[in-house]
């Protein structure tokens, strides 16, 4: 189910501006992977990259390759609404339909495509992907209700529970925790450990000790200076990354010295 | 200023400072102050001989504006007396505001109920003209209601989806490259046409039919709704634009990442999430042409009778009756009694009976446009997202 992803001289640009240059890099399936990096190197845009979302912003576009299980996803002739089937993504704000009970918010990877499906699977699938994101006990008494009523962690699990019921390969999240308060960002942590068994995890973060926590590896961005391009610097394991870095810059962001 | 600026208040004297709430006095001491402004415009108003309840309330509230904050700056210091004086010019201007539109409810409330609710209850809406002539105590308007709620439906159906369509174009599509600069086009042309005078929406309608048929005498009721369409596009197209651009950039990303493609992201989550708004947008412009007149008048004419048939004929609507009604002025009564020459049937002759019908179709009007408000405001209440546990 989880696949591996192959990113070669992918380049990301804005209208003109080239954002990110040159990433070669392998994300390796069934792991976690962290993207740390200062404000504005790309390390965000890189991950809207992974599933085509970058395209949504006029103007962007993206050169390169970005290879799932062997296919190109930037290939002529993909349709990025099918990589965006098997690519889920959970955005920094917590972002529930607030037309949509709860139950509605997670099948809606099935309902806005207009898909049918019967009463009995639906519950099915609620229930597992509420499970899956650790928020079925609390809301199993009241699925009806709308998904705004949540306080901000139980909605971004919400959202979570969301991108794991139209059943993806790999699962993004950007900055998923960075509004979110102390309990429910270890609530949405100890997710992301049971999460890995099933999906290939992307995840960008502010917070080095949320990286150092969640991921098998990490990887870091950095940037050269304003209007510059952002590049990725160093990627291995998180704990060599984290005492032993072969690059000076990381060491020096890692350390605290700069960014 | 008193001694407290020169030396350094101490806690205690800050809490007990002339701006406090124990200098503050209660309600009645303005009440009193204003019953005093009132007896002195009184007063003044008897000197001059001429007394009016309006001319007390204008001068009693300018007298009031003084003499309540001379008394409040004296008993309860410099700041509460900017406060009350700030107090009764938000007042006043909110009593201003209401003027003119509680006049106007009350004017056409008073002068058209009288014809709505006699001779014969609500006949005044199930009869139509036929055969009403002169000062005869009769008819109705039921063929200007339907006309105008069916010339009004064709204008809807026509605007409403080129508006909402032209809005879905500007806020979704049109955000790049050449589009951008068409969006960009398409704005300009939009606004240009809110600005069009609605007599010359009135005779492009005309132009355009007589183009169509060669024929310089048609008048239906869809060259009306074609006409209202003319005024109703660019009000549509933009205030849906505005309650679309509300739809925050995260919902549709929420909908791409679930790979929903962009055509059902447009229609299950931006146009669900804005229907509220939608709604209130589309209610606006109805009411915005509903009661236009001059264009009706050269594209439908008049008729006394019932034609509900928006492809053929003319039509009668509320806004040219009333027009109609009231320049004919006057009824000649040269007999107590009149009769309708086909049915026979013998009527009371009023003089007043046309100014009597004008006011009540004006008051149908306003019922009509409020009924429509009030059916938007529940279609709002019922779709607009939910936030409650």
């Amino acid at each position: 189910m989880a696949q591996a992803i192959n990113v070669e001289d992918l380049n990301i640009y804005y209208s003109e501006f080239l954002a990110v240059e040159n990433v070669n890099v392998t994300i390796q399936p069934r792991s976690v992977t962290a993207l740390i990096g200062p404000s504005g190197c790309g390390k965000s845009t890189f991950l809207r990259t992974l599933n085509r979302m970058h395209e949504v912003i006029p103007g962007a576009y993206a050169t390169g390759s970005v290879e799932i299980e062997g296919a190109n996803i930037y290939g002529s002739g993909v349709d990025p609404v099918n990589v965006r089937r098997r690519v889920g993504m959970v955005f920094q704000k917590p972002n529930p339909f607030p037309t949509m009970s709860i139950r509605d918010n997670v099948l809606a990877g099935v309902k806005l495509n207009n898909q049918r499906i019967s009463r009995s699977t639906a519950d099915e699938l609620v229930e597992s992907s509420l499970r899956g994101a650790n928020l079925w006990e609390e809301v199993k008494d009241r699925l009806d209700k709308p998904g705004m009523g949540l306080s901000g962690g139980q909605q971004q699990r919400l959202c979570i529970a969301r991108a794991i019921a139209v059943k993806p390969e790999v699962i993004l999240m950007d900055e998923p925790c960075s509004a979110l308060d102390p309990i429910s960002t270890l609530a949405i942590e100890d997710l992301i450990h049971e999460m890995k068994q099933d999906f290939t995890i992307v995840i960008v973060t502010h917070n080095m000790q949320q990286a150092s926590r969640v991921s098998d590896r990490t990887g870091f961005f950095n940037i050269a200076g304003t209007g510059k391009p952002g590049h990725l610097i160093e990627i291995d394991e998180t704990e060599k990354m984290f005492t032993n870095p072969e690059n000076k810059q990381t060491e020096d962001y890692i350390s605290g010295r700069f960014g | 200023m008193s001694t407290t600026t020169t030396s350094k208040p101490t806690h205690s004297e800050l809490l007990t400072g002339s701006a406090t709430a124990e200098n503050r006095l209660p309600g009645w001491h303005m009440l009193l102050t204003a019953l005093a402004a009132v007896l002195l415009a009184v007063l003044v108003l008897a000197l001059f001989g001429s007394v009016s309840i309006g001319g007390v309330l204008v001068l009693g509230y300018g007298l009031h504006l003084v003499i309540g904050y001379l008394y409040s700056r004296v008993r309860e210091g410099r700041r509460w007396a900017a406060d009350r004086l700030v107090t009764m010019l938000v007042y006043g201007a909110f009593a201003v505001a209401m003027i003119p539109l509680i006049s106007l409810l009350w004017e056409v409330l008073h002068r058209g109920i009288v014809r709505i609710i006699g001779p014969i209850p609500l006949q005044f809406w199930t009869m139509d003209m036929a055969g009403v002539i002169g000062g005869m105590d009769t008819g109705g308007i039921s063929h200007a209601i339907v006309g105008t709620l069916l010339i009004t439906l064709g204008a809807s159906l026509i605007s409403v989806p080129i508006g909402l369509f032209t809005s879905i174009f500007l806020v979704e599509y049109a955000r790049y490259g050449a589009l951008k600069v068409l969006g960009r086009g398409v704005t300009f042309l939009v606004d240009v046409m809110t600005g069009i005078p609605s007599i010359v929406a009135g005779l492009f309608g005309l132009a355009l039919f007589i183009t169509i048929t060669n024929d310089p005498g048609i008048r239906i009721g869809l060259m009306g709704s074609v006409a209202l369409s003319v005024l109703m596009i660019p009000t549509v197209v933009r205030s849906s634009e505005e309650m679309l651009r509300l739809v925050p950039m995260e919902l549709r990303e929420a909908a791409y990442g679930l790979g929903v493609p962009k055509w059902l992201t447009i229609v299950r989550v931006v146009l669900r999430t804005a229907i509220a708004g939608l709604t209130t947008s589309v209610t606006l412009a109805v009411a915005r042409v509903i009661g236009e007149t001059a264009p009706l008048l050269l594209t439908v004419g008049a008729l006394p009778l019932m034609n509900a048939n928006l492809f053929e004929g003319r039509m009668q609507t509320l806004p040219t009756f009333i027009n109609s009604q009231y320049r004919s002025g006057n009824a000649v009564c040269n007999s107590d009694v009149m009769t309708n020459p086909i049915t026979q049937i013998d009527y009371a002759c009023s003089t007043t009976i046309n100014y009597d019908r004008a006011w009540a179709a004006a008051l149908t009007l306003i019922l009509i446009v409020m009924l429509l408000n009030v059916i938007a405001r529940l279609v709002s209440y019922y779709f607009s997202p939910k936030l409650g546990r």
